[in-house]
């Protein structure tokens, strides 16, 4: 029940994307301000990149013991009155949670946002199963109304403007007057917030995720900015967490360093506004929480990739920072990535889930400029990881048939330096001769990816070598 | 003097091979400027095209043969940090675990540098004769900045330049689009980033636009010349050098630009 995907349309989604003018503004937007708050919080931190050491160590220790600290998590929230449950596959996962919801004849479902939801395409499950699921974090609620994907991780309903908020607002909220002012933000916020405060009230089941799992305790951890987790996790009687395996580490303390890079790199805030810890239901003397406490852990994968070329990605804490720095985001937005996770983090863990023949052009529509990786809070080489895909598609043939020749016949030569500077040389004088008049091309056959939007400057005539031999150099 | 006597191989990198040799020679006269004695060993390219097209087999023989032609040079040294970035991140890469190549992989990779890198940060270049009348501003090519660590050096040295004024160029440290064979793969988005810097570059005044990796350069100077803006762009190193006689990036020989222009405006 996953989403379909677009990525193998990447292309043609890039370009729609580079001349929508809304989402083009939006973008803009993501590209001036993030870095900006990032770069400013860090800088207030002299010892940021220390953490960010540390953040990297604590997630590769809990790799390399995660089957032991799974099963302490289990026990210990076992013990404390949660109810565990394994999901190997995605519909597994989406199973248990609707059987929950079943069984407790759930008739309202509020939902804390979650990406690995998103990954099992749990709300289109439990939709197929008779149940209505309701978004509560604002953005989540505008891509569900809107039948979207997020378009990134941490602010789901960033690709749109304000008026198209309000546009949907007023389609789907039947009751909403007509002559009500939605121009302020806030407006916009109230109303949201005022159908949201129903379905809190009304709410049987809430479904949250977890930014982690503390195996010391038991507890699952989210952070939000809107304290909707909160209205969702309390106030009904059951309370499920979908989490995916990654998501454990050690210790509280533990959590607490990765809690100081997590909020400064996703928004340059130096925390969250809402941090709760949920260990266990209910106790008696409690005066409120659910009754019945559920947590999920899915594996959908990732079993294989922690033994794999691409273990290094299961530290992601899903912060967002490789995403606002990325120039290939800033440009195409998250859409066109063509799946639930998109920017340059999409790009290496998108293959793994859904294949790299549906997303073979994710890991290769990146310039490899690195920024990702030197924003990155626990130092996932992302580019490193995109060139496996790479490697892989090339290994398995995937890659486009020009491109595959284009780069035999290259190797021919590259590899034979005597018979490269003797080709290139008469190349190099014909190309420079064609060119001298304006020192440039603007179009040249075999060039035109290059010509369609730039002039290709003219080699200045004999090459290097020829010269440097010419003056009997060595 | 500082590099006296030290054998320097030159990695002159297949696009200023190929495309724009007065890099080289400026690079070559700024080394033997310092005291170093400069070699080219036959070379064709350092592999970079074949190991980001996941083509790593390739991308290591071309790494065996490039260690082969220079590793009894003393230092290694491109006038790109895309290059450098190649051999000093990615050769060990390519090696790793390997009994035979592992060793020299690596001891290579520690004495390739990034040529304003090495002049400034193994040579202990303060400054040059060099003048130019005129403002320029200076574009951060990513393998330079994140790979080889270059961000002060070419400043410093620029800073010497007598008449130079150097403007900041916002969004410097942002890719330009280029990204290898990316810009041909998907030429939208790399169209839409490179108009980005255009137009950045636009907005500082210069009348110079300089960076230390041709690619990138090519990029830029291409989508000036498209919308018609008449920025020169030129690689520092023929600025250090003092190696103006070339025309900029892009841009015909005088000679050629006078005849090509209509007899009314002679």
């Amino acid at each position: 029940m996953t989403h379909h995907t677009t990525s193998p349309r990447f292309k043609d989604n890039a370009k729609a994307a580079l001349v929508d003018p809304e989402l083009q503004k939006a973008l803009h937007f993501v590209e001036t301000n993030f870095p900006q708050r990032r770069r400013n919080v860090a800088d207030m931190l002299p010892e940021f990149d220390a953490l960010r050491d540390a953040a990297r160590d604590i997630k590769n220790h809990t790799l390399s013991f995660l089957d032991l600290y799974l099963e302490t998590f289990e026990t210990r929230a076992t013990a404390r009155g949660s109810q565990v449950h394994f999901a190997v596959t995605a519909e597994e996962a989406n199973r248990i949670v609707a059987d929950i919801c079943r069984t407790h004849g759930a008739k309202t479902i509020t939902k804390g946002k979650s990406m690995v939801g998103e990954e099992t395409g749990l709300n289109a499950f439990l939709e197929a199963n008779g149940f209505a699921p309701v978004e509560t974090d604002l953005g989540e609620y505008i891509i569900q109304i809107r039948h979207e994907l997020p378009s990134h991780i941490i602010m789901p309903a960033v690709h749109l403007r304000k008026a198209q908020i309000e546009a949907d607002f007023r389609r789907v909220h039947k009751d909403l007057p007509k002559e009500r002012n939605l121009d302020e933000p806030a407006a916009l916020l109230a109303e949201a917030r005022a159908t949201l405060r129903a379905k809190f009230l009304a709410a049987d089941v809430g479904i949250t995720g977890a930014n982690f799992l503390i195996a010391e305790t038991g507890s699952a951890v989210i952070v939000t900015n809107e304290g909707n987790g909160d209205l969702t996790a309390t106030l009904p009687k059951v309370h499920i967490v979908l989490a995916s395996i990654e998501k454990i580490v050690p210790s509280l303390e533990d959590m607490a360093q990765l809690m100081r890079v997590l909020a400064r790199s996703a928004t340059g805030q130096e925390m969250s506004v809402y941090t709760t810890i949920f260990t266990g239901p209910r106790r008696p003397d409690d005066p409120d929480g659910p009754v019945e406490h559920h947590i999920v852990i899915v594996d959908n994968g990732r079993t294989a990739m922690l033994a794999g070329k691409f273990r290094d990605m299961l530290r992601c804490i899903r912060c967002g920072a490789c995403l606002n720095h990325c120039p290939v985001y800033h440009a195409v937005g998250g859409h066109a990535y063509g799946w639930v996770y998109p920017g340059p983090m999409g790009a290496v863990l998108t293959p793994s889930l859904i294949g790299i023949d549906k997303a073979g052009h994710l890991p290769n529509a990146s310039t490899f400029c690195g920024r990702c990786e030197e924003v990155c809070p626990v130092r996932i080489p992302l580019p490193r990881l995109m060139r496996f895909w790479r490697e892989r598609e090339f290994e398995r043939r995937l890659s486009p048939t020009v491109q595959r020749t284009g780069l035999k016949l290259w190797a021919f030569f590259a590899k034979r330096p005597r018979l490269y500077r003797l080709a290139t040389a008469p190349a190099m004088q014909v190309l420079a001769w064609f060119g001298r008049k304006q020192g440039r091309f603007r179009f040249l056959p075999l060039a035109t990816g290059w010509t369609k939007h730039r002039d290709l400057p003219a080699p200045q005539g004999k090459t290097f070598q020829e010269q440097w031999r010419e003056r009997g150099r060595p | 003097m500082a590099g006296s006597g030290k054998r320097v191989g030159l990695l002159v990198t297949c696009l200023v091979d190929l495309i724009r040799p007065s890099i080289g020679f400026a690079a070559v006269k700024l080394l033997e400027r310092a005291g170093c004695v400069v070699e080219v060993p036959q070379q064709s390219c350092c592999g970079q095209p074949a190991f980001n097209s996941g083509d790593r087999a390739t991308a290591r023989a071309i790494a065996e043969q490039v260690i082969a032609a220079f590793e009894h040079c003393d230092y290694i040294v491109a006038p790109s940090g895309s290059c450098a970035g190649q051999v000093r991140v990615h050769y060990p890469e390519l090696f790793e675990g390997d009994p035979n190549w592992q060793p020299r992989a690596d001891a290579f990779a520690a004495k390739t540098y990034e040529l304003m890198q090495f002049l400034v940060g193994v040579l202990g270049v303060t400054g040059t004769e060099a003048r130019y009348e005129g403002a320029a501003t200076y574009h951060d090519s990513c393998s330079s900045l994140r790979e080889c660590g270059v961000r002060e050096e070419p400043r410093k040295l620029l800073g010497s330049v007598e008449g130079l004024t150097l403007k900041d160029l916002s969004d410097s440290e942002t890719c330009c689009g280029f990204g290898g064979t990316f810009c041909v793969k998907y030429p939208d988005i790399s169209n839409a980033m490179v108009t980005k810097k255009a137009a950045n570059v636009a907005a500082t005044g210069a009348d110079m636009l300089l960076g230390g990796d041709l690619g990138c350069l090519m990029n830029i100077a291409g989508k000036l010349a498209r919308e018609g803006r008449t920025l020169a762009v030129r690689h520092v190193a023929e600025v250090l050098a003092g190696q103006l006689d070339q025309p900029p990036i892009g841009a015909p020989t005088e000679r050629e630009a006078r005849s090509a222009a209509p007899e009314a405006s002679r």
